[in-house]
């Protein structure tokens, strides 16, 4: 579907108009059913678009998409950097340099399987009610959007956890989040498994690899924080 | 069950069963009302001590308990709403009673076993077993999926008895007609929420299929039910009157709330066209809220106030004002995709939501308890009136704006610091959370959710007292 935001609003506002009026031609504007038959009328519309919306969504969406990236792209470096043609920042996966995780490259399958695992992993230790994750669930921890990127990694939490690899100190952070407090707000250890630690650390690297439309603006570009 | 209820709504025995069940449904809603209040404030503690239950509660799993009692408390109110006025809008008494007491019974001992596994067993593995089993680990609607299936028996159950007593009754009023659409809606909506992919882009997509669809849509058309239904009953409102209105705020609720979805679909993966049809359709979801205002302000107006149920009319306009504000106001503050670039994901969320859902529904449930309460202690009149339920209306408003202030100037440094002038990362995020414009209103927060837990206890204990004795007053202007 190639229409643009604005085609979508003045389609579904005429529609309703137009229909609404056919249909409640000759009466009162103060009768009752006036204003159900233009309640019927603006709802099942408003609900048609919806459903012409969303399946356009799930086609442009789905894993292997330009928007929603495939699994493999763990297997690639990934940056975050400003598009002056849509004017937002995107994440660049640079399909020519290699950054395997966990000094290994997953096949498609492998990958698929390791992030299927990430997300079940996410949801049974409730990550959401700390996190947020592309900006959703709650706010005493910070957004997990783009943490895959985030500098505090490398600069850091690998001296801290004496690691050689930013994945390597996602995992033993992940595994004991109690022995690395950075500030008086600890992550509570959830008895992660080092194959789930792991596969969160996938999760990440992928999540960090969908495009957001610039959300969060210019991540890791901090005037507050210099390390 | 009939003694216990009783106990604390008074002399139940001549009420249609369909009443009965309503009373049982708002029992538990009050219990866990002040659930969701005493979870809120162990979490609110954990925002200024960290340390507090640290290993034996953390944080995730205090508020997965707080919003959760909340929804769970909120729903059971508009079902015993539903309940309440069936009787009265179809004749005759709701079909299918024993059939909707063992939902009630399924559903609340459901609840209680949820519960018992959130608090004592949390978190499990990450497999099927705990989606299934322990927590779906998704904000808002974490019930596991054997829970989940339940709850969508239970609407079933709730459903047939709406249905079947409209269809002996062979009357449908207008307010029923939307009633038993809504109805279907919010139900269908949930099983949007009941499956695992992991795309979180689509995860999140249908997600708030259930969430925003619940709460900005179909949750609004039935609160537009119960209070038009309400206004006839506290104020006389001529039911031609209640239903144009009605019909007005489906379309409009309808017409801005379904593609106003899109507010949601801006930072998720999804395609640029939603950040200007979320931007233009939420922008436009407070219109049917001020209709809401018009509507209760110029019935209030028209009767001059009189009222035989002061409590009612006053919850009346906490919600219309409360829903506009909440909702309306503070929902556009954040909603364009502008702004929500560096607001989205802060303390505005948590500001907005507090007032919303305290405006928009907790009132909703407040006022249609409160003409339960006159219904049945002081069929006859004079008037419904206490002291006490003037101080924990004034009270309970005092402190939720307290809180929402509190988090407002919290989510504007987060938005301004830690996103704008930060570069959003786990180091930002810690240093806006130690500045003093988001430490300090967490000691507000705090502060005014223990007064706001105070006032709840004012609250409940005016509903096992008002109306007992009889206030010797004569109808006049509140």
């Amino acid at each position: 579907m190639d229409f643009g935001w604005l085609d979508i609003t003045v389609a579904a506002l005429v529609l309703t108009a137009l229909i609404g009026a056919i249909w409640t031609r000759g009466r009162n504007w103060l009768d009752p059913e006036f204003w159900k038959r233009y309640a019927i009328v603006g709802s099942v519309i408003m609900f048609v678009f919806l459903w012409i919306l969303t399946f356009d969504t799930l086609k442009k969406t789905h894993i292997g998409s330009d928007r929603v990236p495939s699994p493999t792209v763990i297997n690639y470096k990934i940056t975050y950097e400003f598009d002056p043609s849509k004017g937002y920042y995107m994440p660049k996966i640079h399909k020519d340099q290699k950054e395997l995780l966990f000094g290994k490259e997953y096949s498609e399958e492998e990958a698929m399987k390791l992030l299927v695992k990430g997300k079940l992993v996410i949801q049974s230790r409730a990550c959401m009610n700390c996190h947020t994750l592309l900006g959703n669930g709650a706010y005493y921890a910070p957004d997990l959007t783009k943490a895959w990127l985030d500098p505090k990694w490398e600069k850091v939490m690998m001296p801290a956890t004496q690691s050689k690899t930013k994945e390597e100190a996602m995992v033993k952070f992940l595994m004991h989040p109690d022995k690395y407090a950075t500030w008086t707000r600890r992550m509570p250890n959830l008895g992660l498994s080092e194959d789930e630690a792991k596969a969160v650390v996938a999760y990440l690297k992928w999540m960090s690899a969908i495009n957001t439309n610039g959300f969060p603006d210019h991540f890791g570009e901090s005037k507050l924080v210099k390390f | 069950m009939e003694r216990l209820l009783s106990k604390f709504w008074g002399d139940i025995s001549g009420l249609p069963e369909g009443k009965k069940i309503a009373l049982m449904y708002w029992t538990v809603a009050i219990v866990l009302f002040g659930a969701q209040l005493l979870f809120g404030v162990l979490a609110a503690i954990q925002y200024v001590n960290p340390d507090f239950l640290y290993t034996v509660m953390p944080f995730n799993i205090t508020r997965m308990l707080h919003i959760n009692a909340m929804v769970v408390w909120l729903i059971m109110g508009f079902i015993g709403g539903i309940y309440w006025l069936l009787p009265d809008e179809t004749g005759i008494d709701v079909v299918g009673a024993k059939l909707g007491k063992l939902g009630f019974y399924l559903l609340t001992g459901a609840v209680a076993v949820v519960v018992l596994v959130y608090l004592f067993i949390q978190i499990g593995k990450g497999n099927f077993f705990t989606l299934w089993f322990i927590n779906e680990g998704r904000e808002y609607i974490e019930a596991p999926r054997w829970a989940d299936l339940g709850i969508v028996a239970v609407m079933g159950i709730i459903y047939y008895n709406v249905l079947a007593t409209v269809l002996k009754a062979k009357r449908i009023t207008g307010l029923l007609g939307v009633l038993l659409i809504d109805l279907v809606a919010l139900a269908g909506l949930y099983i949007a929420g009941m499956f695992f992919t992991p795309n979180i882009t689509q995860d999140q997509y249908w997600w708030w299929w259930v969430v925003h669809l619940w709460v900005e849509a179909t949750w609004e058309v039935l609160v537009g039910v119960l209070m038009g239904w309400a206004l006839m009953h506290v104020l006389n409102t001529p039911r031609r009157i209640i239903e144009g209105w009605l019909y007005l705020e489906v379309l409009l609720v309808f017409g801005t709330g379904i593609l106003g979805l899109g507010h949601h679909y801006y930072w998720i993966g999804t395609p640029e066209y939603w950040l200007g049809i979320g931007g233009f359709f939420s922008s436009l979801e407070p219109l049917p809220l001020v209709a809401m205002i018009v509507h209760a302000v110029y019935d209030a107006g028209v009767h001059k106030l009189q009222t035989v149920n002061r409590p009612a009319l006053f919850f009346i306009f906490l919600q219309a004002f409360g829903n506009f504000f909440g909702a309306g106001v503070w929902g556009f503050m954040h909603t364009l995709p502008q702004i929500n670039l560096y607001s989205h994901g802060t303390q505005m969320a948590a500001s907005h939501g507090h007032l919303a859902f305290f405006g928009a529904y907790v009132a909703t449930n407040l006022v249609l308890m409160y003409i339960a309460l006159q219904y049945i202690r002081a069929p006859q009149g004079p008037i419904l009136d206490s002291k006490t339920w003037k101080i924990a209306y004034v009270g309970m408003i005092v402190a939720m704006v307290g809180m929402v202030g509190a988090l407002l100037v919290a989510g504007f440094a987060q938005t301004f610091f830690e996103r704008a002038v930060g570069g959003a990362t786990w180091q930002d995020y810690i240093v806006t959370q130690m500045h003093p414009w988001v430490k300090i209103p967490m000691y507000w927060r705090l502060g005014f959710g223990i007064l706001f837990l105070f006032f709840y206890f004012v609250l409940v204990y005016d509903m096992l007292t008002i109306g007992k004795k009889a206030v010797q007053t004569e109808v006049k202007p509140a």
